[in-house]
């Protein structure tokens, strides 16, 4: 069994920020992730990110992944386990990981959970056939990998995934034939979905895909216009050709070892399903657990560093560790996630988080 | 409408387009960014303090079109790629228009590309003046388009004829 002050679930943005923020402070670590890389959703993100200079706007996310996880490399008091998936926690506060087909068990005496969202899917008929994917499956495969997931996309989702996405597949040379999005506005910001529509791809907002064609794998998608209720208007339909239909109607927090560890759940739409209680710096109702990043609600990855940074201050400095910053630094990353929430585009985080706290 | 497909209105154009006057002056920076979203690149990367220090995140970028000189820095530090200079003063016939791009192959400079407009649809020809794609701009290249003066407004991005 492996003894550790601080273990953290998670190598993206929020678990690499919370780990130098408590290796900082003095606190022993492990950082765990499944894949064989650190940095999470941002290895991908090929764009520049919004945000303010301190939360490195304009930053490519690629880069920002590079840096961070550099620094965690880096540090003696990180000790990161890569290709290791947590399976389990038990009451006694173990956590079993599987590394190269080997159980290892560790016992940390503050547990972060940053495991991040996984991609809710849709339902119609046909949704079953090679072609379909998720959105953040395909920019994986474009981004990482560099394959290609085929020549003529349709893109279900208008939010900034959906956008950004079909922005990357152009980039790759594969043509997007449209963005549909079930409601009546643009989820993503204007900017991302005024670049795409002048490369020309054009986005249908109150459409939605009635169903996929295809005998073996896809060939195209019956889309459909709906009304202010939601309901399809007969008539509207509309064969869009397409050989992948990319589905980016969202995530959902990946919260399984929370229900494992007991804490108190909630159901929060705004923050994309079911979310763990927590306060305000970020412990959940079980005492020494905390969350950071998308896991406790979906987010961005500004929000999910800043988050990182506050769990991984708080952590250390329950085990005793202090620095002659500390609360500065803590003020400083509670101020920045406000000003991140405040606008307009934050009501709806606004609003989930007022339901989730503990 | 923006928020309906993606495609400013000309009253969205007209509220932050530089009088006449300030055009016929030469180059000049057009924020094409118009909503209200946590972002502020452009103002930390404007040298000459043409673009007004934002008071809250959320706020849109202004810019004082009397301090702005057309240099186009701040265009490849905006992750909107919403920022274009304009310049009317180019030729007697043509309109220079910088555009943000993140395509590959990047055009050659003299090469005839289609200008697009806002909505994706072709314009006409247009032809490059200059490629800037420098280290500090990051892969966001500038391509300057010389094109008809009445297109000066209208080209925002453009196509390349060769297939990949
Ligand atoms: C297409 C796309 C575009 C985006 N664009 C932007 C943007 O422009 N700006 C922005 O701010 N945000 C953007 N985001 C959002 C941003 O990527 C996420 O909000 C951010 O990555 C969340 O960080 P995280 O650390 O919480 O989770 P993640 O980045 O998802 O990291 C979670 C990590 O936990 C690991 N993990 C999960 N479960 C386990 C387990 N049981 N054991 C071991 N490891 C586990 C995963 O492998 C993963 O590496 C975008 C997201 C997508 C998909
Ligand atoms: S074009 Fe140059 S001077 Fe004008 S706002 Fe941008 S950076 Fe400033
Ligand atoms: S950097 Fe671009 S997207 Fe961001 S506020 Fe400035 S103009 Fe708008």
């Amino acid at each position: 069994m492996i003894h550790t002050e601080i273990a953290i679930v998670g190598g993206g943005p929020a678990g690499l920020a919370a780990a130098i923020k408590a290796a900082r402070l003095g606190a022993g670590v492990v950082l765990i992730d499944r894949n064989d890389y650190l940095g999470g959703q941002l290895i991908k993100q090929t764009h520049r990110f919004f945000g303010s200079k301190q939360q490195r706007a304009s930053e490519r996310g690629i880069d920002i992944a590079r840096e961070l996880s550099d620094e965690v490399m880096a540090n003696e008091k990180i000790v990161v386990m890569a290709e290791a998936t947590v399976l389990g926690y038990y009451e006694d506060g173990v956590l079993a990981v599987e590394q190269q087909g080997k159980i290892t068990t560790i016992k940390p005496q503050r547990l972060i959970v940053a495991t991040g969202g996984a991609e809710k899917s849709l339902l119609f008929p046909n949704n079953d056939l090679p072609g379909v994917y998720g959105a953040g499956a395909v920019q994986t495969l474009v981004n990482v990998f560099g394959v290609k997931p085929g020549n003529r996309v349709l893109m279900v989702g208008a939010g900034n995934i959906g956008v950004i996405v079909s922005y990357q597949l152009l980039q790759a040379g594969v043509e997007v034939a449209g963005i549909i999005e079930a409601g009546p506005k643009i989820g993503a910001y204007w900017v991302h979905a005024a670049k795409v529509v002048r490369a020309g791809v054009p986005i249908f907002t109150r459409h939605t895909i009635k169903c996929a064609h295809g005998e073996r794998e896809v060939t195209g998608a019956t889309i459909v216009q709906l009304d202010d209720n939601w309901q399809q208007i007969p008539g509207t339909e509309r064969l869009i050709d397409a050989d992948v239909i990319c589905l980016s109607v969202g995530l959902t927090p990946l919260t399984e070892i929370l229900w494992q560890a007991g804490c108190k759940m909630t159901f929060v739409p705004e923050l994309g399903g079911n979310v763990p209680l927590r306060s305000e710096g970020l412990e959940t109702s079980v005492p020494g657990i905390y969350v950071a990043g998308d896991v406790a609600g979906i987010e961005e990855a500004s929000a999910a560093m800043m988050e990182g940074a506050l769990a991984g201050l708080n952590s250390a400095s329950s085990l005793g560790y202090t620095g002659p910053d500390l609360n500065e630094d803590r003020a400083n990353v509670l101020e920045q996630l406000e000003a991140l929430r405040s606008g307009h585009v934050g009501e709806k985080i606004r609003k989930g988080l007022a339901q989730a706290a503990l | 409408m923006l928020p309906l497909n993606g495609i400013p209105t000309p009253e969205d154009i007209a509220a932050v387009m530089p009088t006449e006057e300030r055009l016929s002056k030469g180059p000049v920076a057009i924020t094409e960014c118009f909503q209200n979203i946590p972002c502020d690149p452009c103002y930390h990367s404007c040298k000459r303090g043409a673009i007004k220090a934002f008071t809250d995140i959320n706020e849109r970028p202004q810019i004082d079109f009397d301090k702005c000189n057309g240099c186009g820095s701040c265009m490849s530090r905006c992750p909107g790629l919403a920022i274009f200079v304009v310049d009317a003063t180019y030729s007697d016939s043509e309109a220079l228009v910088k555009i943000p791009y993140e395509f590959l192959p990047l055009p050659r400079v003299n090469q005839i590309v289609t200008a697009v407009n806002r909505a994706g649809e072709e314009l006409g020809n247009a032809k490059v003046v200059k490629v800037q794609n420098t280290k500090a701009q990051d892969k966001t290249a500038l391509v300057w388009l010389a094109v008809p003066k009445n297109l000066m407004m209208e080209s925002r991005h453009f196509l390349v004829k060769e297939v990949r």
